[in-house]
């Protein structure tokens, strides 16, 4: 069973359009800064413009002296509700960037505030950590840096068992971390990977996706791969994310997606794959994949693809480890259902998210390169059609070719099953294009076929296949295997 | 794309796969001009092919945090009183009572009723405050242990340790949990057991001010005495009655 996360996709007050156009702005910035490499940056994590379309009560700069006076009434104030007031007052003022430069820079301020944060009052604690939590969103470093005195206390807590503070001290943690190396430096000898790991252990979902979303941010660290991820291997958390990540009724979208981002950044990172693997990640995730693909042939759900895409990320890279070739699971005992399971899946992003159908074929090439059975399974689950129909996409025409070319390769049992149906119309319709790569990689398919499938040259001329090579004669890249192939069809 | 009907069906049924065709390569396949070899790839992190994936991502991202940022919405309920003896606390949603409980109730020590954020931290002061044992044993080997999990180190006395947090683990040196064991001296307010200083120290050390806090510094660790800090009328220990649990077994009752 699916249950999505609360508020997931609940729409805002503007109407679609608005929507989809402040998406693409959002979308566009975001591209831009992953370019700089900047992707990892608070101020692309709160979404400026989301607040002032929603926001209800304006949100007032608070000066020096009505800090000061807010925190003394949290400190002495006499009513307890009182005290609580005040620090919802000054929680509210902190939502402004400006009010929290006024409040780092008013001396004994932080050192109040954690002194709140540690005191035995639950409410005062809780607004007190809200108040460090709005904080720690400020986009400017200076202010996540601030909030060092509290690390060692929020990591304290991260063993307790309020699930509510827990979860606000996770996020807490969580935009620290993505602020500043400062914060990570110190974060890292505190013992935030032990903490995280006794954590992780909480049955409480909110919780859980809490500590998946600040160990994302950690793990996307730039200096994650040296200083942060062997740790989090060293400890007993990737057991622990291999454990939520199963299959099954008690699967939850919004804790899976965060794992299997976190997964990803260490992965992708190439540290000790090997040990994934031991730890019998490829079984994991070649079920979950499974699982996903049954998932949306049930529901509409437009979230998955935000599960689909790590997982599919995941297993293409662990493919790649020497360690994949020996360890069981559906992978390694080239179960098809993994192929029926992708095709599956690549169909739902032709319909949902076209932009990661590349990601998806980058799965099926590193299936089908080495593996005889995977391109087998291709052939007898009939999806060498549904795969020449994608050669029409054109984000992923070159992945189609190189798969179809993984299969041709493995000789005349192959290229057999190939042939004929629409493989030479559609190779022919892609000798029309003119994008070099494209054209490069279906002549080398050709170069497959000719030598594998009696009769292809032959077909091929009947169909004025020479023509087709003939635009391509005078282009650097492409004259040699146009000639070779010429010189093949004719001559045989 | 249109996918083979069976293929649904074959998503549901066994694991399994038909026995893979013969291999059966030519030597010149793949030969200069050509140059296709069929091989596996791998992207690292920062990859332009990861581009769209990960932006996609953050767009996800980017709503979940303005969600968590947003005012808790708590659904109201009919005012209740805290359940825990000599506690009157009283309370309008359930959150707010769930943090109430564990942390004045939760990880309560039953000799000297202070309240501790979580069961390890709980441990170690019984073990370090209250354990006869452990005293005569400090004096012949390292006890003390670092109080971040996932570290064994041990040391001699409660400064070793305190140091050892500060220097690795950057933690504060006025780490509000770690307070070094402070010698018996007149009963306080409330109980007649052991350390009476603890008493108030449990309440009014945990509710203490930042700002007195900072005139103890740099402290002076062993003597200092906690007095007379003023508890909220709202929170009615009162004199003489035992907070948390009534419990006179040996291991503080732990949730």
């Amino acid at each position: 069973m699916w249950s999505g996360r609360r508020g997931l996709l609940r729409p805002l007050g503007c109407g679609v359009e608005e929507l989809r156009c402040r998406r693409r702005e959002r979308e566009a910035a975001l591209r831009k800064a992953r370019r700089e490499q900047q992707l990892v940056s608070k101020r692309l994590l709160r979404d400026e413009a989301t607040e002032e379309a929603e926001g209800g009560c304006v949100v007032v700069i608070l000066g020096e002296a009505e800090i000061q006076e807010f925190l003394r009434l949290a400190q002495r104030g006499i009513e307890e509700k009182e005290r609580e007031r005040a620090l919802v007052s000054l929680r509210r003022g902190l939502q402004h960037p400006e009010t929290q430069q006024i409040f780092i820079r008013l001396e004994g301020s932080i050192r109040t505030l954690v002194g709140l944060l540690t005191s035995n009052q639950a409410l005062l604690q809780l607004e007190a950590a809200r108040c460090l939590h709005e904080l720690s969103h400020s986009e400017q470093s200076a202010v996540a840096e601030a909030c060092l005195p509290a690390t060692s206390y929020l990591l304290t807590y991260l063993s307790g068992h309020s699930s509510d503070f827990i979860e606000l001290c996770l996020y807490t943690l969580g935009n620290l971390i993505v602020e500043s190396e400062a914060v990570r430096r110190q974060l890292l000898p505190q013992g935030i990977v032990p903490a995280l790991a006794a954590c992780i252990q909480s049955p409480r979902l909110t919780v859980l996706e809490a500590l998946g979303y600040a160990l994302s941010q950690l793990l996307q660290a730039k200096e994650a791969p040296e200083k942060i991820i062997p740790s989090v291997l060293g400890s007993t958390l990737p057991q622990h994310i291999l454990q939520l990540l199963q299959p099954g009724p008690k699967l939850n979208l919004g804790v899976a997606v965060e794992f299997a981002w976190c997964l990803h950044y260490i992965i992708c990172s190439q540290v000790n794959n090997a040990l994934l693997i031991t730890q019998g990640a490829l079984t994991t995730l070649g079920l979950l994949l499974l699982d996903l693909a049954a998932a949306v042939q049930r529901t509409k759900n437009a979230g998955l693809e935000l599960l689909v895409c790590p997982v599919v990320r995941c297993l293409s890279n662990l493919l790649t480890e020497a360690a994949a070739e020996t360890v069981g699971g559906p992978v390694h005992l080239r179960d098809e259902r993994v192929v029926a399971a992708l095709f599956i899946l690549l169909q739902f992003f032709l319909q949902e998210q076209p932009s990661l159908l590349p990601e998806g074929l980058w799965l099926l090439n590193n299936l089908t390169a080495n593996s005889p059975s995977f391109c087998t399974s291709l052939i007898s689950l009939d999806l060498i059609e549904p795969l020449l129909h994608l050669l029409s996409v054109s984000n992923v025409s070159v992945l189609v070719l190189t798969v179809l070319c993984n299969v041709a390769e493995k000789g005349p049992a192959y290229c057999q099953h190939l042939w004929p149906g629409l493989l030479l119309p559609t190779l022919l319709d892609t000798l029309a294009l003119s994008d070099t790569e494209v054209v490069g990689q279906s002549l080398e398919l050709l170069q497959l076929l000719f030598l594998y499938q009696p009769g292809a040259a032959q077909a091929f001329l009947q169909q004025s296949g020479l023509q087709a090579l003939q635009r391509h004669e005078e282009v650097a890249q492409l004259q040699d295997r146009v000639h070779a192939l010429q010189q093949t069809a004719l001559h045989g | 794309m249109q996918l083979p009907p069976a293929l649904h069906a074959r998503l549901a049924g066994a694991p399994g796969a038909a026995a893979p065709l013969p291999v059966q390569r030519d030597p010149l396949a793949g030969n200069a001009p050509f140059r296709f070899a069929a091989r596996q790839v791998r992207f690292p992190r920062e990859h332009e092919f990861f581009e769209d994936g990960d932006v996609q991502r953050h767009l996800y991202l980017q709503d979940v945090i303005t969600q968590v940022a947003a005012e808790p919405e708590r659904p109201r309920v009919p005012e209740f009183t805290c359940q825990v003896a000599g506690c009157c606390q009283v309370f309008d949603a359930l959150e707010d009572y769930e943090h109430h409980y564990h942390t004045l109730h939760g990880n309560v020590c039953s000799y000297c009723k202070r309240a501790f954020p979580s069961g390890h931290l709980l441990d170690t002061h019984i073990l370090e405050w209250h354990d006869s044992l452990f005293q005569i044993l400090a004096e012949r080997q390292d006890m003390y242990q670092c109080l971040v999990e996932g570290c064994t180190e041990k040391f001699r006395t409660s400064r070793d340790r305190k140091e050892h947090l500060v220097t690795h683990h950057l933690y504060p040196a006025d780490f509000r949990f770690d307070k070094p064991r402070t010698r018996r001296g007149p009963a306080s307010q409330v109980s007649t057991d052991a350390t009476g200083e603890d008493q108030a120290a449990s309440e009014g050390d945990a509710m203490e001010v930042c700002s007195e806090h900072a005139e103890a510094h740099p402290e002076p660790p062993r003597e200092r005495r906690v007095y007379g800090h003023r508890i909220p009328s709202t929170i009615c220990f009162g004199q003489g009655a035992s907070r948390g649990f009534k419990s006179t077994k040996k291991k503080s009752k732990r949730l």
